[in-house]
């Protein structure tokens, strides 16, 4: 296995403890906090802000190094524009979100949890990211 | 938390700063953005992109094992939705963050602190479209 390949696996079960440790993998706790003129739950507000902290460090100290630890490059988004892709996907995911109280990253961590719901959750989520790449590469093809 | 019994500031607040610890990794170790949904979309080879399918895997594939972890350590509570709420949040889920270039974690976490505008527009949009949702299913009496 490769140096890259061991810190992103570090990276994933930080990050899977963690959802699990502030109470993300609980739809109904994540639900909660969406419900903002209801019976409001702030925790989710506590783990963005325990969240941002470090990484508000890192994205400086990235800036001072000409290359990562274990990578020759950075290979981060370039991308700046605003447009409509942006704007329609992030409401269409963050209904999705309301549904059920499931982002991908709790969704994925709970197959250790809640098994056979995760994995109805998961498959869902994989056939509905297809479902993107089909129509958007199918058009991209008849406009060529 | 006074005025919120079921809030867990302090599990929150951890939990968290691991996940920030967990996304700095990722960008100062690999150079790269610890963004679930792209992830996954690329370990399933369901996206083009430069990010070797290995990474992407172990990456992944840490979220369970350390949610597992937790799990066997201190317990973890999960209430999840119906089957039926599950396979239509995912699918949704799935379609809307490949439109939109990302989810909770990529744009929320990695995207915000960097003060990406993409990022700021897309949290914005999928935080409103999450609480009009759960708001909306209260209303209406619905619950997943």
């Amino acid at each position: 296995m490769t140096r890259e390949n061991v810190l992103a696996l570090l990276s994933g079960v930080l990050f899977g403890a963690g959802l699990a440790i502030s109470g993300m993998i609980d739809p109904a706790r994540v639900r909660a906090f969406l419900d903002v003129t209801g019976n409001w739950d702030p925790t989710l507000g506590f783990v963005m802000g325990g969240a941002l902290l470090p990484m508000a460090v890192a994205w400086q100290v990235a800036k001072r190094l000409r290359k990562p630890l274990v990578s020759n490059d950075f290979h981060l988004p370039s991308t700046s524009d605003v447009d409509w892709r942006l704007i329609s996907g992030a409401a269409i995911f963050g209904i999705g979100w309301g549904l059920a109280g499931i982002c991908p990253g709790p969704g994925i961590a709970a197959l250790a949890v809640q098994p056979m719901s995760a994995l109805l959750f998961v498959l869902a989520m994989a056939a509905g990211m297809r479902l993107h790449s089909f129509i958007f590469s199918a058009r991209s093809l008849s406009r060529a | 938390m006074p005025g919120f019994p079921q809030a867990a500031p302090i599990e929150g607040l951890v939990g968290g700063l691991l996940i920030g610890l967990a996304a700095a990794i990722m960008l100062l170790g690999n150079g790269r953005i610890a963004g679930v949904s792209g992830l996954f979309a690329r370990a399933l080879a369901i996206s083009p992109g430069k990010t070797p399918r290995q990474l992407a895997w172990a990456f992944i594939i840490g979220l369970p094992i350390g949610a597992g972890l937790v799990e066997l350590v201190v317990g973890v509570n999960a209430n999840f939705p119906t089957p039926a709420v599950l396979l239509i949040a995912g699918a949704v889920v799935g379609f809307g963050t490949q439109l939109g270039s990302g989810c909770t974690s990529g744009h929320g976490i990695c995207g915000l602190s960097r003060l990406s505008k993409r990022s700021v527009f897309a949290t914005l949009t999928f935080m409103s479209a999450g609480v009009i949702t759960v708001t909306m299913m209260r209303l209406l009496g619905l619950s997943p």
